[in-house]
């Protein structure tokens, strides 16, 4: 750490968590930094970090929420922060308090290595072969450092400044046969270097690749799995196959055209999507969301909720081997899609939300057709209760399958639906109200057991309670502008535009180069489809961000596979598989 | 009454209309499926979609005849005309109608069981012989699916032969002419039913296939005209478990009115529209599960079955 730290002290206003926790690791040079989102961020040093993240746990800091890492060789506005070339960010979520905490570890390009905190949380496994792979920052002890995202071939680390980030910025792409061949082979799995005994107990396990094509992996995902007979001895979940780079990406797109991306992120979630990232980019440029604007985003994002939980609905019963649920459920998404396309012009991927508000204004008659849909839901939800989750088969299929507990579920960074299944009622629209969730009335359905039945009913019950918000929304749509009359608003409301040269000017350059957002940081985090997804935003005061985190829950559901499913059999995974509700772009990015 | 039987003209007539039927059914099955899931189903090809059939058979021929190189070839190339030799002559003691039939025979009922327990060969050398872990998987399923179910498969309909007193299917039709067996065997009909379901690898019960857990089972490595036989097989298998229930339980061809024949083509329709109902509506129980439900459900009420039916036949007897 540079000199600055050492004069700048806690402030004697900062949370009292701060100061309990420097007294107690008896920590010396941490510095507070003020953010956007005002999340207590503390910069601490290395030889501190893992009895600091050891004492937050235990003060019901209890969900790594976030584990990532920032190249910062390329800033030229951190005032007053520490000299750092690359940061590891531990963001951390406490739910009795509803509280966050950020700690951030300044590493210097030659040293570039952390302790582990895996066995602090076992969820920040994956996390930190992430940031190894994508920034080539090491984690001593870690007990599986390899790439994660990337292939296993890779050369170089993508989210470093100096990686190129568009393929026309590197070599014509060519794959000779031999390279081919030696693509193939690192694929290979080789059960010895995850530990895995090819034998044992008289009994030589079988191997079966389940994946990266399959049925019911539900896009591009590999589990490994290691079986004897149709038992499930242990598994290994392979990701990357869906990686897009989308975090890169943002780096490379305006503020304002890296909307679209977000779409594409969890792509059931359509514009659901965009509330975080708008959200966190609202909060860099202080800008005010109308009230119509929030109840328009809060209505799309429980469409959208809906449109996704019915596609899980019929997606689990056919993983489940019941044929014709799926039809039936595509039918009412069909009429979801038919709704947003009236609004917004696209049906999965609408990219409907602006900064500052949203594309456009509702249409005239809006509401006949989604006050039709919203009747006509609550009777076909009640059929499919009695198709689906009171068949006996069914039953027996899920319950008790695939079960974890409160605990082992934050643990593993588990949120959303999975998290409330196993009876811990915390949402976060109810939790840290955003877009305006306060003024609504809804419930948070829980489940009991954490199993595979319990999942699905826990979504089943979330679509009635998004019908009973739509249905607010309609009853309660406020009059006034669909988008902030703010500068920074893109694209800047043409009525406001070309009245004199300021206006013109303004509107010219938001326009053709985008807005430039001030520097600082930001992460605004949204009840997903999934679960908890996280914009966190690092604006350098440019028109482009400087690092775009996306945190999204399934990439902590995945890790958790193997816990869930040894000892079961083969039809029990794709249960599990299919409860947990993912897709492979909400984890790979 | 046995006259005509087994001329050629019926084992000829019989085997055409076989093939015509068992591929009719792609179209029948896709259709009616679709007509219960709100969609259309396939309706470009020809009137009502009905050449869809024959465009399905063109692509299946014309498809390019691959062994994969880690196969056990001479099985490979076996496995798939296993299940269909033995599901076509199934068909043979199956009594269409008085005069119409291949051979009149003492032990037609066991000569169907018979038949339908060596069928089982066919997947299981399939899933053995394609040298893929998914297709072993299936074929040890398999394997394990039928040798239980086609224990009480068996006797399950035992109730039927002591009512009649006669393994002769052309019997036991007539023996229903004072009421369907379906009444005094109920539980039987049930229990049978199960087992043919399962004898068959439908969905409901189709564990060796099971696409969402084996990709594709027993048959993963298999395509164009191997392939198609199984599919065939598929659906002679369906058709001949039709045939059986309604011979067995639903007094075969006997009705009023209509002609014998057609009575006997009504009712086995119903029956396999029944099935593809079935694959339509239900989830698929875990293998475990299905063995457990075997052995420890389905036996017993089997055995009481048989029990009730001997105490019951020997005290009117008596």
């Amino acid at each position: 750490m540079d000199s600055t730290a050492d004069k700048i002290a806690i402030p004697s206003d900062s949370p009292q968590i701060v100061r309990e926790l420097t007294e107690r690791t008896a920590a010396n040079d941490v510095l507070m930094q003020p953010t956007c989102d005002r999340i207590t961020t503390l910069w601490v040093s290395r030889q501190d970090l893992r009895g600091m993240l050891l004492y937050l746990k235990s003060q019901t800091y209890t969900l790594l929420f976030d584990l990532t890492a920032i190249d910062e060789r390329r800033r030229t506005h951190r005032p007053a922060l520490p000299g750092s070339d690359f940061t590891v960010v531990y963001h951390l979520l406490s739910f009795q308090r509803n509280e966050d905490i950020r700690l951030k570890v300044a590493l210097v390009e030659d040293d570039l290595s952390l302790p582990t905190v895996t066995h602090i949380w076992p969820s920040a496994n994956w996390y930190e072969r992430e940031v190894w792979d994508m920034f080539g920052i090491a984690f001593d002890g870690h007990p599986h450092l390899k790439r994660i995202l990337m292939p296993p071939t890779w050369q170089g680390h993508p989210l470093r400044k100096d990686h190129y980030a568009r393929a026309t910025e590197a070599e014509p792409f060519s794959l000779s046969d031999e390279q081919q061949e030696i693509e193939q082979d690192a694929l290979r799995f080789v059960p010895e270097e995850w530990g895995m005994r090819r034998s044992g107990d008289g009994t030589d396990f079988m191997f079966l690749n389940m994946g990266p094509n399959h049925p019911s992996v539900h896009g591009v995902f590999r589990i490994a799995l290691q079986l004897d007979g149709e038992e499930i001895v242990d598994a290994l979940p392979d990701i990357g196959y869906h990686h897009r780079g989308a975090e890169k990406m943002g780096e490379r797109q305006s503020w304002h055209t890296y909307i679209p991306y977000t779409d594409r992120v969890d792509y059931l979630g359509g514009s659901m999507n965009n509330l975080p990232y708008v959200l966190s980019v609202e909060q860099l440029a202080c800008i005010q969301v109308p009230e119509r604007a929030q109840v328009i985003r809060v209505m799309i994002c429980e469409l959208y909720r809906l449109a996704s939980h019915l596609l899980f609905y019929g997606t689990y019963t056919q993983d489940l081997g019941q044929m014709s649920p799926i039809f039936y459920m595509f039918i009412d998404r069909e009429k979801v899609f038919d709704i947003i396309e009236s609004i917004s012009g696209a049906r999965m991927h609408s990219s409907y939300f602006r900064i500052g508000g949203v594309a456009m204004d509702l249409p005239k008659g809006w509401d006949k057709r989604i006050r039709e849909f919203i009747d006509y839901l609550p009777a076909r939800l009640d059929q499919y209760d009695k198709m689906v989750l009171q068949n006996g088969t069914l039953k027996r299929r899920t319950q008790g399958v695939g079960s974890y507990n409160t605990d082992e579920a934050i643990d593993w960074s588990v949120t959303g639906p999975n998290l409330r299944a196993t009876g811990f009622a915390w949402d976060y629209r109810k939790a840290r109200p955003y877009s305006g969730y306060e003024n609504f009335e809804f419930d948070i359905p829980t489940g009991r057991h954490g199993d595979c039945y319990d999942r699905c009913t826990v979504r089943v019950e979330e679509m009635r309670q998004s019908l009973r918000i739509i249905r607010q929304c309609l009853d309660n749509m406020p009059e006034g502008p669909h988008k902030a009359y703010h500068p920074l608003a893109t694209p800047p409301p043409k009525e406001r535009t070309l009245h004199d040269i300021e206006t013109l000017i303004q509107h010219f350059l938001n326009v053709s180069w985008g807005p430039v957002i001030p520097a600082g940081e930001c992460c605004m985090t949204v009840e997903a489809t999934k679960g908890l997804n996280g914009y966190y935003l690092t604006s350098d005061g440019g028109t482009m961000s400087y690092r775009t985190r996306i945190r999204t829950p399934s990439f902590p559901h995945l890790q958790m596979i193997p816990m869930m499913c040894r000892g079961m059999m083969i039809p029990d995974l794709v249960a599990i598989l299919a409860s947990i509700d993912f897709v492979m772009a909400d984890v790979d990015r | 009454m046995n006259a005509g039987l087994g001329d050629a003209a019926d084992i000829a007539g019989i085997l055409a209309s076989l093939i015509v039927v068992a591929a009719m059914l792609i179209w029948v099955e896709r259709r009616l499926l679709a007509v219960w899931q709100d969609r259309l189903g396939p309706n470009r090809v020809g009137p009502l979609g009905l050449m869809q059939v024959v465009a399905d058979m063109i692509k299946m021929f014309f498809k390019e005849d691959w062994i994969p190189p880690f196969a056990d070839k001479a099985v490979f190339v076996l496995a798939p005309t296993i299940v269909f030799i033995t599901m076509l002559t199934g068909f043979a003691v199956v009594p269409f109608a008085p005069g119409v039939g291949i051979i009149d025979f003492n032990f037609g009922l066991l000569y169907f069981l018979a038949m339908s327990s060596l069928s089982v060969y066919s997947v299981v050398l399939a899933g053995y012989a394609s040298g893929n872990k998914y297709s072993l998987l299936g074929g040890l399923r398999a394997a394990a699916q039928t040798v239980s179910y086609e224990v009480f498969m068996g006797i399950s309909i035992m109730g039927v032969v002591m009512l009649a007193g006669t393994f002769n299917l052309r019997e036991i039709v007539e023996a229903q002419r004072g009421g369907w067996f379906i009444i005094p065997q109920f539980l039987g009909f049930i229990i049978f039913l199960i087992a043919v379901v399962a004898e068959s690898r439908r969905t409901p019960l189709d564990l060796p296939e099971a696409e969402q857990e084996l990709v594709a089972g027993f048959h993963t490595e298999y395509s164009g005209m191997k392939f198609g036989m199984f599919f065939v097989g598929e659906y002679l298998a369906i058709t001949l478990s039709s045939a059986m229930i309604v011979t067995l339980f639903f007094g075969g061809w006997l009705g009023p009115w209509l002609p014998p024949l057609l009575w006997f083509c009504l009712k086995t329709a119903v029956g396999i529209m029944f099935f593809i109902l079935l694959r339509g509506s239900l989830p698929r129980p875990r293998y475990d599960q299905l063995m457990a439900f075997g052995w420890k459900v389905l036996l017993p009420a089997a055995l009481v079955n048989l029990l009730a039916t001997g105490a019951v036949v020997l005290s009117l007897q008596g």
